[in-house]
């Protein structure tokens, strides 16, 4: 598992869960785009819907209220019409038979004892018309108290609206309701009409006959119209004065117009003018009472010129489809929310095979592969989707084995190596001082290989007491052949370095029992030299090596000179040549490896001899271990960021002279 | 000290408490007016001036009598049942003619509200159209009509009003006599627009007849003029109260036509307001109540051309300020 996820951070491009969960998901998109979708069309429909269901209410009601309007308008009028015909009656019985005054009294106290809507009658005459002693002569009778009382108008009545209005006119007219005071403040309205004597020429006015109606009927009339709880029906004379209205206070106080004018209504005053100029008419207006908006129908009542209006206010009247709208919106709401959920599950139901693919994809992610993946049971895109997966993830699991086998068998060769490392470099004598009781020299040295086992070498030994044998070697190519060929060079070294022996005997042996079988046509460079640790003379042989450096004590930096000799294991039968040079006192020697001087830093440069001599000339005073460390640090600068390609070896002895 | 403080305080405040209560009473004059019509817009300022104390604090202890058909102001004041009354000036004149010792204090209105009013259906749209008409009169103020039909050399059928509009506006006649502060309104609330109506304002037409003035008898006058100096002063102060607080005038005007049973509307009584500021006029510069003299002379020469008195009354006997 740990490894699956080194080699594959599905993590990084498959999106993990809690996107989802924040509710962006195809379910949630989709559902808003179509909930949004509906809401429009509802809207649009709904909004259709209330303007014409409300122009339909409009029409109806336009349709009740002017019916309701006229109907009673009617009402009131034939009952006014009827009325009339009293004093017409009585006119024409005054025109032609001109009774006298107790006949006159009789059949006026008939006629009211006959006709209960008439509270009082009078026959007014002209001045000095009925007699030429009386200005004023005008017998009135009225109800009181049950009875039937019978009076004379004293006062001088011709310029009363009542008798002016008819005489002036010619013709019968309502005059203007006004309260009665003497009768119990009831609210009357006069008819009265004039009556004639003569004819053609002659014809002229003799009086005026009135009839007095209480109008307390048409208040109960009026007020039984009820329409809705505020709703209601008013009467105008033709003044526009209120002559019934459910607040008293306007009856006879005010007029249509001068509400209109105290509400700055003008619309108010201009279905007021309508009104007492005979017209019907529907209008929007506002109730004189509450102020709310509301349709008035009107119409006109013929006879007296009055006009009956009535009252529906808009918010009862559209109570109804208000709450039928309510109830749309409601259920609308309701749907939606039915819609909505199951919109969610459906589409919940589209997206679980794709949210358990997802999951699936997390948990291989993971490392997993093990982990189930959702059984496909669908063959649309999402089965199809998921089948792919099924193959990758069949694929990705094959490929991780393999993998992984492959990686177990490095691992096991990687720890040969090690191991192999480690037996190379326990070859290799490793342990300073070497010779801690011997006082004429010091020798130090050091590897790194570049990879686990390498192809140098370095050795040193006692071949007496007196002759120390030293080398250094560098075996062509790199890695395991390297390691065993340098392994066999140095036993080689070892066993053919016996005590007597010139370097150049030893080179030329050690040559031909590498030559002999040596298939792989390896070799190796190799230095050896002998010193004579009494008197510092070294003799030396150099098989192809890089030439050594001798760094003087005055601080002279030479390299040794060439013995012309080739590289070992190339061929058979190679004869070498040695060398001789005597160490003084304080005298190095340095050998290396082409490991120092062909590293390479990022320029690709090389580290070169030259930078190698300046090191030397620059660590000359320091003891052999600071020199070769030193190098080492001068190496690992100069090469930083560059991989190490080539074995790194350097061995340095330094002559004392001291027994 | 600090314990006696309290005592002092009572002490200053019943002093002055009986100072209060036994001196204002003694000061104030007792008086009784009398305005010639019912308690309407039209007698804003002596009602105002009445409920916000402008008479007593004139030191006046006033009593108004409600006006009407059933109190003549000019009967009351000739039999001393109050001491000031509100009068036409033509009325005046003529009393004081026939004999009345009566003066003007005050002249509080300096225009004529009285105008002839037609509707324009009627073909009358100027003086010249109403020959041959029937014209409203009424039979107290005839004297200004008569002088516009001679003006304009007028032939018409005079018909004696009532105090309705319901004859002219049910078409009994075509034209109607008419105060602009009152049946003017009426006319406009009984649904007809201004635009629909001619209006002659005799003020405009040279028969500017000034009408509401302030009246006390000679012997009234002459016994306390100081009474008369006040009551005037004070009744002007109402009077600007009333148009610098419509508001409150109308509430003052409406509370006391209610308690006359009158009908009291409240758009009707506010026009009548602004139409008395218009005929004072009440101005900037303030309400003039002078009578002038020239005014005088016009009303006067109007009655006797009427044959309503035989010669005029001196002015300077007439107005005293």
């Amino acid at each position: 598992m740990g490894l699956l996820k080194k080699f594959l951070p599905l993590h990084l491009f498959i999106r993990s869960e809690p996107s989802l969960a924040k509710g962006r998901g195809i379910a949630f998109r989709l559902s808003c785009l179509i909930l949004l979708t509906t809401s429009l069309i509802f809207i649009a429909l709904f909004g259709y819907y209330y303007a014409f269901s409300r122009q339909l209410i409009e029409d109806k009601i336009e349709q009740d209220a002017t019916h309701l309007a006229q109907a009673t308008a009617n009402r009131i009028d034939r009952v006014l019409g009827a009325t009339e015909k009293i004093p017409q009656d009585l006119s024409i019985v005054m025109e032609h038979l001109s009774p006298e005054t107790e006949g006159l009294k009789t059949f006026m106290t008939t006629l009211l004892e006959k006709n209960d809507e008439i509270y009082g009658m009078a026959v007014a005459f002209e001045p000095y018309a009925y007699s030429r002693d009386m200005k004023c002569f005008a017998p009135y009778l009225c109800r009181d108290n049950g009875k039937i009382a019978s009076a004379n108008l004293s006062y001088e009545y011709f310029y009363w609206d009542w008798y002016q209005i008819p005489r002036e006119l010619g013709r019968a007219s309502w005059i203007e309701p006004y309260f009665d005071e003497g009768a119990g403040n009831i609210l009357m309205s006069t008819y009265a009409l004039p009556f004639y004597q003569g004819v053609g020429e002659t014809r002229k006015l003799k009086g005026i006959v009135t009839a007095d109606i209480s109008l307390s009927w048409l208040k109960a009339i009026v007020s039984s119209i009820k329409i809705g709880k505020t709703g209601y029906a008013f009467l105008i004379s033709k003044n526009g004065t209120f002559v019934t209205h459910p607040n008293s206070d306007l009856i006879m106080n005010e007029s249509i117009f001068s509400v209109a004018e105290s509400r700055k209504d003008n619309s108010l005053r201009e279905i007021g003018r309508e009104m007492i100029a005979g017209k019907s008419g529907f209008a929007r207006s506002v109730d004189m009472i509450s102020g709310v908006e509301s349709w008035m129908a009107y119409a006109p009542l013929p006879s007296s010129g009055w006009s009956l209006a009535v009252i529906f206010p808009e918010s009862e009247v559209m109570a109804d489809i208000t709450l039928l709208n309510q109830r749309v919106i409601f259920l609308g709401i309701g749907g939606f929310l039915l819609l909505y959920i199951i919109i969610i599950w459906i589409a919940r139901g589209i997206t679980r095979p794709l949210r358990d693919l997802t999951d699936a994809a997390a948990t291989i992610a993971g490392g997993n592969l093990d982990a189930v993946l959702p059984p496909v049971r669908t063959k649309d895109e999402v089965g199809m989707l998921a089948s792919s997966f099924y193959t990758m993830k069949d694929s990705l699991k094959e490929h991780i084995r393999n993998l992984t086998e492959t990686t177990a068998a490095k691992e096991r060769i990687e720890s040969e190596l090690r191991l192999a490392h480690d037996i190379q470099m326990g070859i290799l004598p490793r342990v300073f001082p070497a010779f801690p009781h011997r006082r004429e020299f010091d020798i130090y040295a050091a590897i790194v290989p570049a990879k686990e086992v390498g192809g140098d070498l370095y050795d040193f030994f006692f071949m007496d007491d007196d002759h120390l044998c030293f080398t250094i070697g560098d075996v062509s190519g790199k890695g395991v052949p390297a390691s065993l060929f340098m392994a066999v060079t140095k036993i080689l070294i070892k066993a053919k370095a016996v005590k007597g022996l010139t370097p150049e005997t030893i080179l030329a042996r050690v040559n031909e029992d590498l030559s002999i079988d040596n298939p792989s046509m390896m070799f190796v460079t190799l230095f050896l030299g002998i010193l004579d640790v009494t008197n510092g003379e070294i003799v030396y042989c150099n098989g192809g090596h890089n030439p050594p450096y001798i760094i003087r004590a005055d601080g002279e930096i030479t390299q040794l000179e060439g013995t012309k000799g080739m590289a070992l294991g190339v061929m058979e039968d190679l004869t070498y040549q040695s060398k001789n040079i005597t160490l003084k006192k304080g005298d190095n020697l340095f050998l290396y490896t082409d490991g120092v001087t062909e590293a390479v830093n990022q320029q690709d440069e090389l580290f070169s001899e030259k930078r190698l001599e300046m090191g030397l000339s620059d660590l000359r005073d320091q003891s052999l271990k600071e020199i070769i460390s030193g190098i080492m640090e001068r190496l690992e600068v100069f090469s930083k960021g560059v991989p190490q390609a080539d074995d790194i070896t350097m061995l340095a002895l330094k002559f004392h002279n001291e027994l | 000290m600090i314990i006696k403080r309290p005592s002092l305080y009572c002490l200053a405040l019943f002093f002055i408490l009986v100072f209060i209560s036994q001196a204002m009473p003694a000061d104030l004059k007792k008086a009784v007016f009398i305005p010639h019509w019912i308690p309407q817009a039209q007698f804003a300022g002596y009602y105002v001036a009445y409920e916000m104390g402008i008479y007593r604090k004139h030191g006046i202890d006033l009593t108004i009598i409600p006006g009407g058909s059933e109190t003549p102001a000019l009967d009351l004041l000739k039999d001393g049942r109050a001491q000031f009354g509100s009068l036409w000036l033509s009325t005046a004149i003529e009393a004081r003619a026939q004999g009345v010792e009566l003066v003007n204090v005050a002249q509080i209105m300096q225009k004529s509200g009285l105008m002839l009013v037609a509707k324009k259906s009627s073909g009358i749209k100027e003086p010249k159209d109403m020959n041959g008409k029937k014209v409203g009169i009424w039979d107290s103020f005839k004297v200004q009509p008569n002088a516009f039909f001679k003006k304009y050399n007028l032939d018409v059928k005079t018909v004696t009003q009532s105090y309705s509009v319901n004859l002219f506006l049910s078409g009994g006649v075509d034209v109607a006599s008419a105060m602009w502060y009152n049946e003017y309104h009426t006319i406009l609330n009984s649904g007809l627009n201004p635009d629909e109506l001619s209006a002659f304002f005799f003020y405009e037409h040279d028969l500017n007849f000034p009408e509401d003035g302030i009246y006390v008898m000679k012997e009234t006058l002459d016994q306390d003029p100081q009474l008369a100096r006040e009551f005037v002063a004070a009744s002007l102060e109402g009077w600007r109260y009333a148009f610098d607080h419509p508001e409150e005038a109308l509430d003052i005007i409406i509370k006391n036509l209610e308690k006359e049973h009158l009908p009291a509307s409240w758009v009707h009584q506010r026009w009548m307001l602004n139409r008395m500021k218009d005929l004072l006029p009440a101005t900037e510069a303030g309400i003039s109540g002078q009578l002038k003299e020239d005014d005088y002379y016009r009303v006067g020469k109007g009655l006797m051309e009427n044959g309503l008195i035989e010669k005029i009354p001196p002015f300077a006997s007439f107005h005293q300020e």
